[in-house]
């Protein structure tokens, strides 16, 4: 049965991504039955074409995305590059790996709240610095640039691409290069961008890319955050779909299919961008400047990378504090009154939501467990290689933006008699699921000594019961981490949940996107909070069990 | 089946790896409390013999030629059908179990639980171990680590007793001591042993034929073939070196 599944895990995986492109495509050209298109046409094409403020949408969607991506990686880089071998570093790495877990969403709204004119930050300062007595009359989330916008993409990704950096640091040989570089005069963070970097930014490019596809095709953090007339593309298109009249659908497909030509652009926009700094870069490292200007930048990239995290955390923290404010005037810094009824009037409205939440997620990371951890013993048990294409395939889901699959699967669904159900739900998530957990299980699990496994057979112990009785034991807490990841990537889903659900499935996510426009602050709060809390809970009991399990194993107790 | 007719073979063993070849037609008898030493440096392929004759080579490897263990041809048998007992130059304890459930992972299946107590506790008395039952096999000395292991092994009962360098990463005194340790039960159980080592004296100690693979200057085979000379391919029992 093991051989099958990596070819069960491709179909269960790929076949939807394919399939939904099909099933958008050929709506933008006039062919979806359903509604009676049956000729080939490019009416849609047109429409669209016409479209008021198209172009606007475009551009919006091309910058800042390219814009988010770049200055995220700048932190990254800089923060690495200055602090690498430190213990600010290992810090710095402690304190920004929670903010991973936390769904884009919770951090796009407590982010627009915290920076309103009536938010956090204006009431640390005012009256007294600015002399507002009244909030003011500033249009700070969304503003007309997608500043905004942009800067909560950045507290949300550089968590991610810093690690995924980590992550890279630990394959290459960076110590021992460094102190090559070092010992020829190079300043710390010169060394670093020098010789370092050219290790790591090939093996973090999948990431870096899926970040970029994110960021020029968000759907969730634009409704919240960016400017909404016009709005970048994937939300427009969004809008379309939702349209009463269905006729608008072909329009949402032509749309659609030009969010997927926006994000390919964007690639080939990165890759000149690539092109143009290995130029430059590559001259800058043979020109021998030593660069012993390691102060400055030093200060500076730690600096950025702390208001980064900071931003992350206070933006929770002030939704946390909303949901439990009964009075909280402007500008008061905190609630004059305090309550818990916000959570009590919310708790039978919560109940569904949280139950569709964590029952998906649940499922979604349990059966993408089950499929990695067949695919990896697979891989194992036959000595198959594991390739760089395997790799491109796997990040498959995270580049192709996902409005371009996601209708196109929901028409399918919907033919064959199977959306809006819970299974539907949970595989919808698991698209986005799998390749979250495969990423964070590979290397633990490739890694383990396989001498183990060897002795235990030879013990007399059946591949199965050594699987269960050595592997998974030893295995337990990237296991578990791995997820815990799947969980939270789960719980941050919005327009799957939104397709695939068909509407009859609402989650913490979803209805935190559709409160954020307006409703009470103390409600919202409760929401955010909660949607930040599941996944940091998963998180707690991840790393929490197998240390108690383990309290008296030495061997697997993680370093501090 | 008798004791005495424990009797481990090679019969023709060939191992190539991406057309490389390691191991180039091996014939070889080890008989009951018998080690033979296989030697030669790192990367000549000593290691890829143990895992043929424990099954679990790489399937990058190709093979070719047949194990034989007391009459029975083993070489199709899954690993923990064939009875082959190794120890690998770390203990390899399961970290996530105590030293006691270490040795009871290793008991067959179908004892009784007073049995598998009784045993347990006989193995921990032969390591001088009585009261480490409970304990992390983290909180061990190397010394102590070393025996479990091989107390590990025999605990599963094999007909044959592979060596893969065990003594190399211990400290001189206690490399001499544990060799005793091992040769001693391998020689008690009459357990036809395999050991491979690139130490001189670890042969020596052994005592029983030596035999040498990995690239031979006259031969001619390339850096990392493996060359056995005509004389010891064939009946490996004929002693070279005492």
């Amino acid at each position: 049965m093991l051989r099958w599944i990596p070819a069960l895990t491709l179909t269960l995986f790929l076949a939807p991504v394919a399939a939904g492109l099909i099933g958008t495509l050929l709506p933008s050209v006039g062919l979806m039955p359903v509604l009676g298109g049956t000729t080939l046409t490019l009416a849609a094409w047109r429409e669209l074409a016409e479209w008021p403020g198209i172009g606007t949408s475009i551009r919006l969607s091309l910058t800042t995305g390219l814009a988010a991506t770049a200055i995220s990686l700048i932190i990254v880089f800089a923060c690495c590059a200055t602090c690498h071998g430190t213990r600010l570093f290992g810090t710095l790495r402690r304190l920004i790996s929670p903010l991973l877990s936390v769904p884009h969403v919770a951090v796009a709204i407590g982010f627009a709240y915290l920076i309103s004119p009536s938010g956090w930050i204006v009431r640390t300062i005012s009256p007294w610095a600015t002399g507002w007595d009244l909030p003011p009359d500033l249009a700070t989330a969304p503003d007309q640039y997608g500043l905004t916008y942009i800067a909560a993409l950045v507290v949300k990704e550089v968590p991610f691409l810093l690690l995924m950096t980590i992550a890279a640091l630990g394959q290459t040989r960076a110590a021992e290069t460094l102190s090559v570089s070092r010992s020829l005069g190079y300043g710390p963070a010169t060394a670093w961008l020098k010789t370092v970097l050219p290790l790591v930014y090939p093996q973090i490019r999948l990431p870096v890319l899926a970040v970029l596809a994110f960021s020029t095709s968000a759907v969730d953090v634009a409704l919240i955050l960016a400017p909404s007339n016009p709005p970048p593309l994937a939300p427009l298109v969004l809008r379309w779909f939702n349209d009463p009249d269905l006729t608008r659908h072909f329009l949402a497909a032509a749309g659609a299919s030009l969010q997927l030509a926006v994000v390919i652009v964007a690639v080939a926009i990165w890759y000149l961008l690539e092109r143009v700094v290995v130029r430059a870069g590559r001259r800058w490292a043979t020109g021998g400047d030593r660069g012993r200007w390691g102060g400055i930048g030093r200060r500076t990239s730690i600096g950025a990378t702390t208001i980064v995290i900071f931003m992350g955390f206070m933006s929770l923290h002030g939704m946390a504090i909303w949901s439990l404010a009964r009075r909280w005037r402007y500008p008061d810094v905190l609630p004059s009154e305090w309550t818990l009824g916000n959570w009590a009037r919310q708790a039978d409205s919560l109940a569904w939501p949280v139950w569709t939440t964590v029952s998906v997620g649940v499922a979604a990371a349990l059966i993408a467990l089950a499929l990695v951890l067949g695919c990896l013993e697979n891989e194992k048990r036959y000595g198959l290689q594991p390739t760089t294409r395997m790799l491109w395939l796997l990040y498959t889901p995270l580049l192709v933006p996902q409005v371009a699959f996601l209708f196109g699967g929901q028409v399918l669904l919907s033919w064959v008699g199977f959306a809006g159900t819970w299974p539907a739900l949970v595989w919808s998530h698991l698209l986005f699921v799998l390749p979250y957990i495969f990423l964070s299980l590979t290397d633990p699990f490739r890694k383990l000594d396989e001498r183990y496994i060897r002795s235990a057979l030879c013990l007399g112990a059946s591949p199965t019961r050594t699987f269960w009785q050595v592997k998974m034991p030893m295995l337990l807490r990237p296991v578990l981490v791995s997820l815990a990841v799947g969980f939270a990537v789960s719980v941050s889903q919005y327009l799957p949940t939104v397709f695939a659900g068909g509407g009859r499935y609402v989650t913490l996510t979803t209805e935190a996107v559709t409160l954020a426009a307006g409703a009470d602050r103390r409600v919202v709060g409760v929401y955010v909070f909660l949607q930040a809390a599941l996944p940091f809970v998963a998180f707690v009991i991840a790393l929490g069990l197998p240390a108690w399990l383990y309290r008296d194993r030495r061997a697997l107790r993680v370093a501090p | 089946m008798a004791q005495e007719e424990n009797k481990l073979q090679f019969d023709d063993v060939s191992v190539t790896l991406r057309g490389e070849r390691l191991i180039e037609n091996l014939s070889l008898t080890v008989g009951p409390g018998e080690i033979t030493t296989v030697m030669g440096p790192s990367g000549s392929g000593k290691s890829t013999l143990l895992a043929f004759a424990c099954g679990t080579l790489d399937p990058a490897f190709t093979e070719k030629g047949r194990v034989i263990l007391n009459g029975i041809d083993v070489t199709h048998l899954p690993p923990e059908e064939r009875r082959m007992g190794i120890l690998f130059q770390d203990d390899l304890l399961f970290p996530h179990l105590s030293v006691g459930e270490n040795l009871a992972f290793g008991l067959p299946r179908g004892l009784s639980s007073d049995e598998r107590r009784a045993r347990i506790e006989a193995a921990l008395a032969d390591a001088d171990m009585e009261t480490f039952a409970e304990r992390d096999p983290a909180t061990l000395s190397g010394g102590q680590r070393a025996r479990i292991a091989l107390l590990r092994t025999l605990a599963a009962e094999p007909r044959a007793l592979l060596l893969d360098e065990p003594f190399s990463k211990l400290d001189a005194r206690l490399r001499e001591r544990f060799r005793r340790f091992v040769f001693q039960h391998a020689t008690e159980q009459s357990l036809p042993t395999l050991l491979v080592t690139h130490d001189p004296a670890d042969a020596a100690a052994a005592g029983g034929s030596v035999i040498e693979i990995g690239p031979t200057v006259a031969s001619g085979i390339s850096e990392g073939g493996a060359h056995l000379p005509q004389d010891q391919s064939h009946g490996g029992l004929t002693p070279q070196v005492e």
